[in-house]
C-alpha cells in the first residue's frame, strides 16, 4: 500500500528537483565566468574566515591597553601600529571583522523576514492593507535612510544593538517593496490558480510557491544591503552613536583616529581600508550574483 | 502624493519622539532631576495632553512655520535653523555640481570609448567610489592636502581671522554681494575638501548610470543614421545620446540628492561645518528633541521637494512626458 501511494508521487519530485538544480546550476555556471564576481566572492570570503579564525590570529587582545606603546608606527610588532591607548591596531582590525560582518548579516536578515512578510501580505491581499502597507514604504523611503536611523538609534539610545536595529527598520522597504511586486506578478501565474483551485491554504501558497520563487531577487538584493548595511554600521560607530567602546568596531576606530590625524594616520588608514574593501567585495559579489540570477541578463 | 507622504513623514516624526521608553522630559533633564522640574518640562513639551492633541497643536505649529524651540538654547528653531541650513545647502549644491559635471562626463566618455583604458579605470575608480565610506574619504583629504601638502584649510567654512558679515548665510553669495574677492576665495578653499568628500558616492553612482544609460542609446538606430549621415561623433554623443539618456541619470541625481542631504551629517562632523547635519548630531547630544524633529523633518521635506523637481524636469527635457 505504501509502494503504491508513494509511485505515482515519484516522477513529478523528480522532474521538480532536476529543474531547481538546473535553474540554480545554470546561474552558478554564469556566476563562475564572472572573474570580478569572483573576485568580490573571494574577498567576503576572506573577511569571514579572519572573523571566525580571529582569536587565532589576532597577536594581542583586542582591548589590551599598553599605554608605554601609544601610538607607535607599524612595526614587526604591531603590524598596523598601535592607537591612543597602545592597543594593537592588528588585533582590533581582525576583531572588527566579527562586529562589521555580524551587523551587516544580522540587520539584512531582519529586513529581509520584516520586509518580506509586509511584502507578501501587502502583495498577496491587495486592497486596504496593500494601500496602508504600501503608504508606509513610502514614508519611510522619503527619509535620506542614514538620516532616519539616526534618528532611530537617537530615540532607543546608542548603542550597537541599536544600530543593527535601526539599520534593519530603515531596510525593511526596500525589501517589503522587491516582495511586494514580485508577489504581484507570480500570483497571477496558472500554477499558483492552480494551487488555490485544489484549496491549498493562502499561507501554504505564500510560503510554498511565492516565497521560493521570489528568492533570486532576494538573495542579490540581500548581497548589496550587506555591504550598505556595513558603512552604514561604521557611519553610527563613527558618530559615536553605534558601538561603544571597547570594541572594536571600524568606524568607531576612525572616529578615534581622527583626533591623531597629525600624529598618528595609520590609527585611520586600516580601519578605513577594512570597510571599504569588505563593502567592495559585497558590491562585487552582488552584481555577479545580479547578472547571474537575473533571467532579463541571460544571454 | 507629496501632501499625503509629507503628512505621514510629520507623524513618524511626531511618534519617534513619543517612543522614547520613559518620559522624555525625565530623560532630557537626567535621573537626579526634582518632579517639579520633570513637570515643568513636561508641561512646556505639551506632553502632559492626550497624543491627538498634541499632533494637533504640532501640525498647526508647522503649518504656522513654528517649529517650535531648542531646549539647549530656548530660541525657536525656524529662527536659529536658517544658517545651519544655508550652510548644509552650499555644501550639498557644491558637491552635487561637482558629482554631475564629473561623474556625467565620465559615465559619456567611459560609453563613447567602451572598452578602452579610460573606460575600465573610470568604473574602477566608480566602484571604489561607492564602497568608499565618505567619514574615512573625509579624514584621508585632511591629512594629505590640509596636513602633509597644507593646500586647504583642514575644517570650519571661514578663515576665522577673518569672519564674513553674513547677509544670506550663502557665504560664496554673500561675500561676491559684499565684493570681497579675498573672501569668496577663501570660502571656495574651504568648501573644496568636504564638498570633494561628499560628491564621491553621487560621483560614482552618476558615472555609472550614465555610462550604462549612454551605451543603451548609442545601439539605437536613430544614432547609427546619423552617424551615417556625416553628424560628427561629438555632436551624436553630446547632442542626440545624452538629451535621450539622461532621464534615469536624472533620477539618479534626484535621488543622490536627497542622500547627500543625508550624507552631509557625516562630512560636517569630519569638517566641523557648521551645517544642519551638525545641528542635528549636537541636539542628540544634549537630548534637544524639538531640533532632532523639525531637523530630521526638514531635511526629509526639502528631500521630496527634490524629488518632485526631477518629476517636473522631466516632462521639460523629455516632450513624450506629460502631468495633468
Amino acid at each position: 500500500m505504501a509502494e503504491l501511494a508513494r509511485t505515482p508521487a515519484t516522477p513529478p519530485t523528480a522532474i521538480e528537483e532536476e529543474r531547481t538544480v538546473s535553474l540554480w546550476g545554470e546561474a552558478w555556471q554564469r556566476f563562475r565566468k564572472n572573474k570580478i564576481a569572483l573576485v568580490g566572492t573571494g574577498i567576503v570570503l576572506f573577511f569571514i574566515m579572519i572573523a571566525i579564525l580571529a582569536p587565532w590570529l589576532a597577536p594581542y587582545d583586542y582591548k589590551e591597553q599598553q599605554l608605554a606603546e601609544r601610538l607607535q608606527p607599524p612595526s614587526s610588532e604591531h603590524w598596523f601600529g598601535t592607537d591612543d591607548f597602545g592597543r594593537d591596531i592588528f588585533s582590533r582590525v581582525i576583531y572588527g571583522a566579527r562586529i562589521s560582518l555580524w551587523v551587516g548579516f544580522f540587520s539584512v536578515l531582519g529586513s529581509i523576514v520584516v520586509g518580506s512578510l509586509l511584502g507578501i501580505i501587502a502583495g498577496y491581499y491587495g486592497r486596504w492593507i496593500d494601500g496602508v502597507i504600501s503608504r508606509l514604504f513610502d514614508i519611510m523611503l522619503a527619509f535620506p535612510s542614514i538620516l532616519l536611523a539616526i534618528g532611530i538609534v537617537a530615540v532607543l539610545g546608542p548603542s550597537l544593538q541599536n544600530a543593527l536595529i535601526a539599520i534593519a527598520v530603515i531596510n525593511v522597504p526596500n525589501f517589503g517593496r522587491l516582495i511586494r511586486s514580485r508577489v504581484l506578478s507570480i500570483k497571477q501565474e496558472e500554477y499558483i490558480m492552480a494551487a488555490k483551485a485544489i484549496g491549498m491554504s493562502d499561507w501554504r501558497i505564500l510560503f510554498h510557491h511565492i516565497l521560493p520563487n521570489s528568492l533570486a531577487p532576494i538573495i542579490v538584493q540581500g548581497t548589496l544591503a550587506i555591504a550598505t548595511a556595513i558603512i552604514e554600521a561604521a557611519a553610527l560607530g563613527f558618530l559615536g552613536l553605534g558601538a561603544q567602546p571597547p570594541n572594536p568596531e571600524w568606524g568607531k576606530m576612525l572616529s578615534d583616529a581622527k583626533d591623531f590625524l597629525t600624529q598618528a594616520p595609520w590609527t585611520m588608514i586600516f580601519p578605513g581600508l577594512a570597510i571599504m574593501l569588505t563593502v567592495l567585495g559585497f558590491n562585487l559579489m552582488g552584481d555577479g550574483l545580479r547578472d547571474a540570477l537575473d533571467p532579463r541578463m541571460k544571454s | 502624493m507629496i501632501i499625503p507622504v509629507l503628512f505621514g513623514m510629520s507623524l513618524v516624526v511626531f511618534f519617534m519622539i513619543r517612543a522614547i521608553p520613559g518620559n522624555p522630559a525625565q530623560v532630557i533633564l537626567g535621573q537626579k532631576a526634582t518632579k517639579e522640574a520633570v513637570a515643568a518640562l513636561t508641561h512646556k513639551l505639551g506632553l502632559d495632553e492626550p497624543w491627538y492633541v498634541q499632533y494637533v497643536k504640532y501640525i498647526g505649529g508647522l503649518l504656522r512655520g513654528d517649529l517650535g524651540e531648542s531646549i539647549r538654547t530656548g530660541a525657536p528653531i525656524a529662527e536659529e535653523i536658517w544658517p545651519y541650513l544655508a550652510a548644509t545647502l552650499e555644501l550639498s549644491l557644491a558637491a552635487m555640481l561637482i558629482a554631475v559635471v564629473i561623474g556625467v562626463n565620465a559615465g559619456i566618455i567611459s560609453a563613447w570609448f567602451q572598452h578602452s583604458w579610460f573606460d575600465y579605470i573610470a568604473m574602477v575608480l566608480a566602484l571604489i567610489g561607492v564602497s568608499m565610506p565618505i567619514f574615512w574619504l573625509g579624514l584621508m583629504e585632511q591629512w594629505l592636502f590640509s596636513i602633509q601638502l597644507d593646500w586647504l584649510p583642514t575644517s570650519g567654512r571661514e578663515d576665522v581671522r577673518n569672519p564674513i558679515e553674513p547677509i544670506t548665510h550663502l557665504y560664496l553669495i554673500d561675500t561676491l554681494l559684499s565684493g570681497n574677492t579675498e573672501q569668496f576665495w577663501q570660502v571656495v578653499q574651504h568648501l573644496v575638501l568636504p564638498s570633494m568628500a561628499l560628491a564621491t558616492i553621487p560621483m560614482a553612482i552618476i558615472a555609472r548610470m550614465t555610462r550604462s544609460s549612454m551605451l543603451e542609446v548609442m545601439k539605437s538606430d536613430y544614432i547609427r543614421t546619423a552617424r551615417a549621415k556625416g553628424v560628427s561623433m561629438f555632436w551624436v554623443v553630446y547632442k542626440h545620446s545624452l538629451k535621450n539618456a539622461i532621464i534615469p541619470v536624472l533620477t539618479v541625481i534626484g535621488l543622490q540628492t536627497g542622500l547627500l542631504l543625508g550624507g552631509a551629517i557625516l562630512t560636517e562632523t569630519i569638517f566641523s561645518w557648521p551645517g544642519i547635519g551638525r545641528y542635528i548630531y549636537d541636539a542628540i547630544g544634549y537630548r534637544d528633541y524639538p531640533v532632532i524633529q523639525s531637523g530630521i523633518l526638514i531635511i526629509a521635506a526639502i528631500f521630496i521637494f527634490i524629488n518632485l523637481i526631477v518629476d517636473l524636469l522631466y516632462a521639460a527635457i523629455d516632450p513624450r512626458i506629460k502631468y495633468n
